[in-house]
C-alpha cells in the first residue's frame, strides 16, 4: 500500500551514475530469497476437470482422489504444494470445492465458499492487528485467483454460476473458464463465449480484467480480455505427435492437444495466470479485496476514522473510545440484570408474604370456628351441669322426704310398736 | 519441494515483481546527524551526484540556529528508467550549543513523529496508498579527532540505536593518516561495543560473491568518508576530490577513503535492506509499545498482558467480551441458585407452619370431640341414672301408695288405733 509518486519533491539532474537503479533488483533479490506463495480456488461442479486442469497447468501430479457426487454439501478441501522452478519457489496452495453442484437445493453452496475465503482475510486481519505481529512471516492464506468452472452445455450459464459468481465476485480475483472445452465446436464456442459474457455484463458480475496500465503487458492483457471465459481442455496424458511427446486428449476422431493454441484456450490461461499477472493477482487480493472486507469489519465493529466533530482520530484514540464505550456496554449490561434480579426478589417476596397472610387468616378463621365450638360445648356442659344440679336437688329433696317421711312413719310404727307393747 | 518436469512459467515471478516495482517508484529518506562543519552537506551531494544544496537551497551549514532543528528536504531522482524519491532530514544546529543536553531530542521526535504518521494511516478504516516517510537510515558523523568518541557521540548512538539504522562515519577523513584512521577505527568500535551500541550491520545478501566483500567492508567500519563537489583532473583523468598543495584527496578512491564503500552499501546493495529493517523492527518496535500502552493499561507486565501482546486489539476486545458473557452467566446463575434456595426456604416454612397449625387444629378439633363424647357419655349416664331414679321413685310412690291405701283399709277395720 505504499505509494511513491514524489510528491512535493523537486526534480533534481544527475551528475553520473549514482546507482540506485539497482533498487529492483535489490527488492526482487529479497523477494526470491524469501520466497512466493499463491492460492488459488476452483469453484465448479463435480467432474468438470478440476483437478486434472491443476496438474496440467503446474505440469504435476496433486494429490486426491476423484469424488463422488453425493456429498450433502459444499466442503472447501485445500492443499498445499512448495514447487521450484528455475531459482523461484513457489508456495502454491490449490482449493477445491467438494460437491459444489451435487445438492438438489443448491441455494445454500455459495456460503461455505464466501466463508471460506472470508476465513482467510479474518486470519489476516487478526494478524495484522495484533500487538506484537510478524507480517514479515506470515503465511497469507488469502485466496488470489478464483477459477470458475463453467459446464460446457453450449448454451448458457446456469444460474447456480451467476448467484455463485455475484457473490464471490467482491471478495476474490473470478476467472471463469470453460471446462472440457473439447466437447464444444468452434462455432458453438464463439456463440458460447458471447452469451456468457452478455450474461455476465448484464447481471453485473465483475469478473477479473487483465490489467492494461502498464505498458509492457498492456497490450497482451487487453487482447487477451477480450478472450475470456477461456475454453480449457485438461490432461496429464502424453501422446506422441510428429517425435514430441506432448500432453493430449486421444479420441477416435482425432487428438486435442493441450498447449495447441487452435485447440483450446489452455495456453492462454496459463500465460495469464502465471506467467504475466500472478502478481497483479496477489496484489488485487490485497489492496482491492482484503481491503474491502477489512473495512467493513471495522465499520460493523463500530471504528471511525473521525470523531463526531470531524477530526481526525489517532489511533490510540480510536481504540481507546471502542475499549471504554465497550466496558461501558459491558457494565450497564451487568447493571441491568442485577436490577432485574432484584425485581425479581422483590416480587417473589411479595408472593410469598401474600401466601403467608392468606395461611394466618385461614388459621384465623379456623380459631374462630374452633372458638364458637368451644363456647357452644361450654353451654352444652354448663346445661347438663345444670340439668345434673337441677337432678341432684331434686334426688337430695326426694330422698331428703322419703327419709322424713320413713323417720315419721318409723317413728309412727314405733310409736305403735311402742304402745302396743305397753 | 517438487522440482517441475516441463515449463509452467512462475519462474517469471521475478520479473512480474521487476515491473511492478519500476513503475511504483522507490523512496528512501535518509538524515544526516552531526556537528557543523563536518561535511555533511558535501557527503550527500557527493553521494547522490547532485546539487541538493546549492544557492537556490542552501545546506544547513549556511543556516545559523540557536536550537537544534529537524528539516527534511524531498527530491526526486531518476536513473536507468527508475525513480526515486529521496528526502535527506537535516539536523541544523546539532551539538553546536555549548549546553547540549538533550540535543537528540528533536531527532528522536521527528523519528517518533513519522512512525505515528505511518501508524495512523495503516490504522485507518478507509486506507488510501500511504507515502513512506520513515527515517530508513541516519548518518552519524563523528569528528575526526583520532582519540575516541565524545560523550554526547555515544549518548546520541545509545539513544537512537532502538529507533533507527545509525551508521557512523568518520568525516573529514582526510585529516587522519592511514595509521592514525586504523587506530581511530578500532577505538570506535571497541567503544560502541563496550556500550552495547547497535548500529546497523550490513548484512549478508545471499550471494557468495557479494558476502566475501561485504565482510571485508565490515572490518572496515567506521566508515571513514571524504566529500567534495568539486571535480579535479589527475593524470588525466576527471576525479572528485580536494585539492591541497601536497596533492588530491579522492573521494573516490578507495586508498584514500571509504567513501565508494559507503555508497555502495548504502545505495547499490543495502538500500532495500535499510528499509526492510526499518519496517520490520524499528517500525514495529515503535508500533508494539505504542498499542501497548493503550490497550494494555500502561503495559503492566503480567502473564495477561504477554498474552494480549499476541493478539489484536480486536481479539482482545471479542475475549474481553466472551469473558464478561461467561462472568456474567456464572453471577446468573449464582444469583439464580441463592434465589431458588431462599424460596425453597421460605416455602418450606411456610410449610412447616401450615402442618404445624393444621396440627394444632387438629388437636384441638379432637380435643373438642373428646370432650363431647364425654359430655355425651356423662349426659347418656344422668339419663339412664335418672330414669333409674325415676323409675325407683315410681316404684317408691307406688309402695308409698299401697302402704297408704293398706293403711287406709286397716283403719277402717279399726285394727289401728
Amino acid at each position: 500500500l505504499l505509494k511513491c509518486d514524489g510528491e512535493g519533491a523537486r526534480a533534481v539532474p544527475l551528475a553520473g551514475h549514482v546507482g540506485f537503479d539497482s533498487m529492483p533488483d535489490q527488492l526482487v533479490n529479497k523477494s526470491v530469497n524469501h520466497g512466493f506463495c499463491f492460492n488459488i480456488l476452483c469453484v465448479g461442479e463435480t467432474g468438470l476437470g478440476k483437478s486434472t486442469l491443476m496438474d496440467t497447468l503446474f505440469n504435476t501430479k496433486f494429490e486426491g482422489e476423484p469424488t463422488q457426487h453425493n456429498q450433502p454439501g459444499v466442503q472447501l478441501k485445500s492443499n498445499t504444494y512448495e514447487l521450484q522452478e528455475s531459482n523461484v519457489r513457489l508456495k502454491l496452495t490449490v482449493v477445491n470445492t467438494v460437491g459444489f453442484g451435487d445438492q438438489i437445493n443448491k441455494e445454500d453452496s455459495y456460503k461455505s465458499i464466501v466463508e471460506f475465503i472470508d476465513t482467510q482475510f479474518e486470519a489476516y486481519l487478526q494478524e495484522e492487528l495484533k500487538i506484537k505481529r510478524t507480517l514479515h512471516s506470515y503465511h497469507d492464506t488469502r485466496i488470489h485467483a478464483c477459477l470458475y468452472f463453467i459446464a460446457p452445455t453450449g448454451h448458457s450459464l446456469k444460474s447456480l454460476d451467476l448467484v455463485t459468481m455475484k457473490k464471490l465476485d467482491s471478495k476474490v480475483n473470478i476467472i471463469p473458464i470453460i471446462a472440457k472445452s473439447d466437447a464444444i465446436s468452434k462455432s458453438e464456442l464463439t456463440k458460447f463465449k458471447i452469451k456468457i459474457t452478455s450474461e455476465l455484463v448484464s447481471n453485473g458480475v465483475q469478473i477479473y480484467q487483465f490489467p492494461t496500465d502498464d505498458e509492457t503487458v498492456a497490450e497482451i492483457n487487453s487482447t487477451m480480455n477480450g478472450h475470456l471465459p477461456f475454453a480449457v481442455v485438461g490432461s496429464t496424458e502424453e501422446v506422441k505427435i510428429g517425435n514430441k511427446m506432448v500432453k493430449a486428449r486421444q479420441y477416435p476422431w482425432g487428438t486435442v492437444q493441450v498447449e495447441n493454441e487452435n485447440h483450446c484456450d489452455f495456453v492462454k490461461l496459463r500465460e495469464m495466470l502465471i506467467r504475466v499477472n500472478m502478481e497483479d493477482l496477489r496484489e488485487q487480493t490485497h489492496t482491492r479485496h482484503y481491503e474491502l472486507y477489512r473495512r467493513c469489519k471495522l465499520e460493523e465493529m463500530g471504528f471511525k476514522d473521525t470523531d463526531p466533530d470531524c477530526k481526525p482520530f489517532s489511533l490510540q484514540e480510536t481504540y481507546e473510545a471502542k475499549r471504554n464505550e465497550f466496558m461501558g456496554d459491558l457494565q450497564k449490561k451487568e447493571e441491568e440484570m442485577r436490577q432485574m434480579f432484584v425485581q425479581r426478589v422483590k416480587e417473589k417476596e411479595a408472593e410469598l408474604k401474600e401466601a403467608e397472610k392468606e395461611l394466618h387468616e385461614k388459621f384465623d378463621r379456623l380459631k374462630k370456628l374452633h372458638q364458637d365450638e368451644k363456647k357452644k360445648l361450654e353451654d352444652k356442659k354448663k346445661s347438663l351441669d345444670d340439668e345434673l344440679n337441677g337432678f341432684k336437688q331434686k334426688k337430695t329433696a326426694a330422698e331428703l322426704l322419703q327419709s322424713q317421711a320413713q323417720q315419721a312413719g318409723g317413728s309412727t310404727t314405733l310409736k305403735r310398736d311402742k304402745e302396743r307393747k305397753k | 519441494i517438487k522440482n517441475l518436469e516441463g515449463y509452467v512459467g512462475f519462474a517469471n515471478l521475478p520479473n512480474q515483481v521487476y515491473r511492478k516495482s519500476v513503475k511504483r517508484g522507490f523512496e528512501f529518506t535518509l538524515m544526516v546527524v552531526g556537528e557543523s562543519g563536518l561535511g555533511k552537506s558535501t557527503l550527500i551531494n557527493s553521494l547522490f551526484l547532485t546539487d541538493l544544496y546549492s544557492k537556490d537551497y542552501p545546506g544547513p551549514s549556511l543556516r545559523i540556529k540557536k536550537t537544534v532543528q529537524v528539516e527534511q528536504s524531498k527530491v526526486l531522482v531518476k536513473e536507468g528508467g527508475v525513480q526515486l524519491t529521496l528526502t535527506i532530514v537535516d539536523t541544523p544546529g546539532f551539538g553546536d550549543a555549548v549546553d547540549n543536553s538533550n540535543c537528540w531530542q528533536p531527532v528522536i521526535n521527528y523519528i517518533d513523529s513519522k512512525c505515528e504518521d505511518f501508524l495512523n494511516a495503516e490504522s485507518r478504516v478507509n486506507r488510501r496508498l500511504m507515502p513512506d516517510n520513515r527515517v530508513h537510515c541516519c548518518l552519524y558523523f563523528i569528528a575526526p579527532s583520532g582519540h575516541g568518541l565524545k560523550p554526547l557521540d555515544i549518548e546520541f548512538m545509545k539513544r537512537l540505536h532502538d529507533k533507527v539504522n545509525v551508521i557512523p562515519l568518520i568525516a573529514k577523513a582526510d585529516t587522519l593518516t592511514p595509521e592514525e584512521c586504523q587506530l581511530f577505527k578500532k577505538q570506535i568500535m571497541k567503544e560502541i561495543q563496550e556500550h552495547k551500541i547497535q548500529i546497523y550491520e550490513f548484512p549478508d545478501i545471499e550471494d557468495d560473491e557479494d558476502s566475501k566483500l561485504i565482510r571485508k567492508i565490515k572490518e572496515r567500519m567506521p566508515l571513514a568518508v571524504v566529500g567534495s563537489n568539486v571535480v579535479i583532473e589527475v593524470n588525466g583523468r576527471k576525479v572528485r576530490g580536494r585539492q591541497y598543495p601536497w596533492g588530491v584527496a579522492e573521494v573516490e578512491n578507495g586508498e584514500h577513503c571509504d567513501f565508494t564503500v559507503l555508497r555502495n552499501m548504502l545505495i547499490r546493495t543495502h538500500m532495500q535492506d535499510l528499509k526492510d529493517v526499518t519496517n520490520n523492527v524499528h517500525y514495529e518496535n515503535y508500533r508494539s509499545r505504542k498499542l501497548a500502552a493503550v490497550t494494555c493499561n500502561g503495559g503492566v507486565d503480567t502473564s495477561k498482558t504477554k498474552n494480549q501482546m499476541t493478539r489484536s486489539p480486536l481479539a482482545q476486545m471479542e475475549e474481553e467480551r466472551r469473558e464478561h458473557v461467561m462472568k456474567m452467566k456464572k453471577m446468573e446463575t449464582e444469583m439464580e441458585q441463592v434465589f431458588e434456595m431462599k424460596v425453597k426456604e421460605k416455602k418450606q416454612k411456610l410449610k412447616d407452619s401450615e402442618a404445624e397449625l393444621e396440627r394444632r387444629h387438629e388437636q384441638m378439633k379432637k380435643n373438642l370431640e373428646a370432650q363431647y363424647k364425654e359430655l355425651e357419655e356423662k349426659k347418656r349416664h344422668h339419663e339412664e341414672e335418672k330414669s333409674n331414679w325415676e323409675a325407683q321413685q315410681r316404684i317408691l310412690e307406688q309402695q308409698k301408695l299401697d302402704a297408704s291405701k293398706t293403711m287406709e283399709k286397716n283403719k277402717k277395720k279399726g285394727k289401728i288405733f
